[in-house]
């Protein structure tokens, strides 16, 4: 472990130090704009590898059917970027696009990442077509070696793709043993929360404002992104403001998993999600740089307008109700977003644009069947009632009816706050430089005069 | 036993942190287990289900391991029928038709 910066370095081909200005503060836009690529170059890498430029569909009957339950005059026009047509079936193929293309350049021999979603699928795809070795690290069983159907599909997926999946059980100590494989195979680490990772990203916002503009004619009011590790609320946001889109609303979505341990062996095979959900999204806002690299490019408090909840039954219920309205067929874990626009888009005029920016491909353990049966025999009740009642890990709720879908508002305030506070712990100082302020206002998108009224209150001076 | 011959593609099963070893901040019951880790590879040599063993991955890595199974297979599937899937289906297309 007290070689791990050293590793990581080696790993990821940049020195994070270069950009650090003050103990807290560093140049994130340096970090993005020296080490990233431009989104023209990340443009380019996406088209050679069949990544990107995903249809932008519109969800007529899900629109007509909110219009049904909203108020006259609301009840906005629902789109859905439809990124389960990426090669390895979601949007994390343009993260990976980039890392891999990187590690290549770079001559790396292989790349490595640690995840037990869509990316690893996405990582071992692209390095299938560099012809890169792969090595994926999951956390896949509880102690009964019973695997989440979700991500045992992942690891089927990985293998189709020629990598090689290491398997754990529970525990944030898989990180020991990713670390070890790095040290021992020199392969890159192809980490979500590089610039790598996150510049792929934003061409995901860039062709949402793109593809609105042609369709429709304006820019979308409210762009959905469901809210994890960040990268998505982080690289969409971005891409959305390099394409001019700055009126655009960022509402952030997670599944509310609240009372559910992310570190519990009891608790793992409780819960039908196993991203896309609070126990990443509030950690991860709340201390981005938990992550794998020394400092994360994925910082979603400097772009979110508004961060949501749902229910794990609401977005079961949406993503049958995608398939049977839309003729949709996709996995749960995506239409987390979709299932926040259902309910915002009641709040929303007739003639405003609500934009989901992800769908994700499904099959056999990646489905709300798969996750609805594990979830029984885990011994979560699976009924019809209000979601209101629905309590993570005990049951999950289908709504009886639409109108009871509802997206539940988190404080941001407090998420800044409690932000703001993990930074003086975790560099544990108690007085802070103006730079550092400057820092902390840029991301967290507050003023500088609200960062020092928080930093008051915790007794934090700000020196010059 | 049989024994599996050298070349076989397995699975193998490795402790790699005791209880004890386990990190502080952990909840009680992943405490109270091992931190466990399953590797695919081709055997190095002959051996029995159960045995102690040396495989070699697709990346080539040595890794050692217990033996636990032979062709390893996926066994994930869609699950259960769950009734109440149909019903938002069947409630929603109504919904949409009858204008409710």
């Amino acid at each position: 472990m007290a070689r791990k910066n050293e590793i990581m370095k080696k790993a990821v081909g940049i020195d994070y130090s270069k950009f650090q200005t003050s103990t807290i503060a560093f140049d994130y836009e340096k970090m993005m704009r020296e080490t990233g690529y431009t989104l023209q170059e990340v443009q380019e890498i996406q088209r050679s590898v069949g990544v990107g430029n995903t249809p932008l569909l519109e969800l007529k009957n899900l629109t007509a059917l909110v219009r049904k339950i909203s108020p006259k005059g609301k009840g906005a026009r629902i789109f859905l970027k439809d990124e389960a047509c990426n090669p390895s079936g979601s949007f994390k193929d343009r993260r990976a696009a980039v890392s891999v293309y990187h590690a290549k350049k770079l001559g790396y021999k292989g790349v490595v990442a640690a995840t037990s979603g869509n990316y690893g699928a996405a990582v071992a795809s692209q390095a299938a077509m560099r012809n890169l070795d792969c090595i994926i690290v999951q956390e896949c069983y509880d102690s009964r070696k019973v695997g989440q159907p979700e991500i045992l599909e992942k690891q089927r997926k990985c293998e189709c793709y020629g990598a090689e999946v290491v398997q754990l059980t529970v525990g944030p100590e898989l990180f020991y043993t990713f670390l070890r494989i790095l040290e021992e195979t020199g392969y890159f680490n192809a980490s979500l929360y590089s610039p790598y990772g996150i510049a792929g990203v934003e061409t995901l916002g860039y062709e949402v404002a793109m593809q609105c503009r042609e369709q429709i004619g304006k820019d979308p009011d409210v762009v959905v992104i469901t809210h994890a590790g960040g990268g998505n609320v982080t690289g969409t946001a971005r891409g959305l403001i390099k394409a001019g889109a700055v009126n655009t609303k960022v509402v952030g979505a997670s599944v509310d998993l609240t009372g559910l341990h992310m570190a519990s062996d009891k608790d793992f095979n409780r819960k039908s999600f196993t991203t896309g959900h609070t126990g990443f999204g509030i950690p991860f806002a709340t201390w981005p740089d938990r992550s794998d690299v020394p400092r994360s490019a994925a910082r979603p408090l400097r772009y979110l307008d508004r961060y949501v909840t749902i229910k794990q039954g609401e977005v079961f219920y949406i993503t049958e109700a995608l398939a049977q309205l839309e003729g949709l067929e996709r996995g749960p874990a995506g239409n987390t977003s979709l299932t926040a626009a259902f309910y915002l888009a009641q709040e929303m005029d007739e003639d405003q644009i609500i934009v989901v920016q992800e769908t994700e491909y499904t099959g056999a353990g990646k489905h709300h069947m798969a996750q609805l049966s594990f979830a029984k025999e885990n011994g979560i009740e699976v009924k019809f009632g209000n979601p209101e009642d629905e309590r993570a890990g005990t049951n999950i709720i289908l709504p009886e009816h639409p109108s009871l879908i509802r997206a539940r508002d988190v404080d941001l305030i407090k998420l800044k706050k409690s932000y703001i506070k993990n930074c003086i712990e975790n560099y544990k100082v108690d007085e802070i430089t103006e730079k550092d302020a400057e820092f902390l206002a840029e991301d967290t998108k507050l003023t500088l005069e609200e960062v020092k009224n928080i930093l008051s209150e915790i007794n934090v001076k700000v020196v010059k | 036993m049989e024994i599996v011959k050298k070349g076989t593609y397995v699975q193998v099963h490795q402790i790699v942190l005791n209880v004890g070893e386990r990190a502080a901040n952990l909840p009680e019951e992943t405490q109270k287990v091992p931190l466990e880790m399953w590797v695919k590879g081709y055997l190095n040599h002959d051996a029995k289900l159960g045995d102690e063993v040396e495989i070699t991955t697709l990346t080539n890595r040595v890794v050692k391991g217990k033996l636990v199974e032979v062709n390893p297979c996926y066994k994930h599937d869609f699950g259960k029928f769950v009734p109440e899937i149909l019903k938002i289906g069947q409630d929603l297309r109504r919904m949409l038709k009858d204008g409710e």
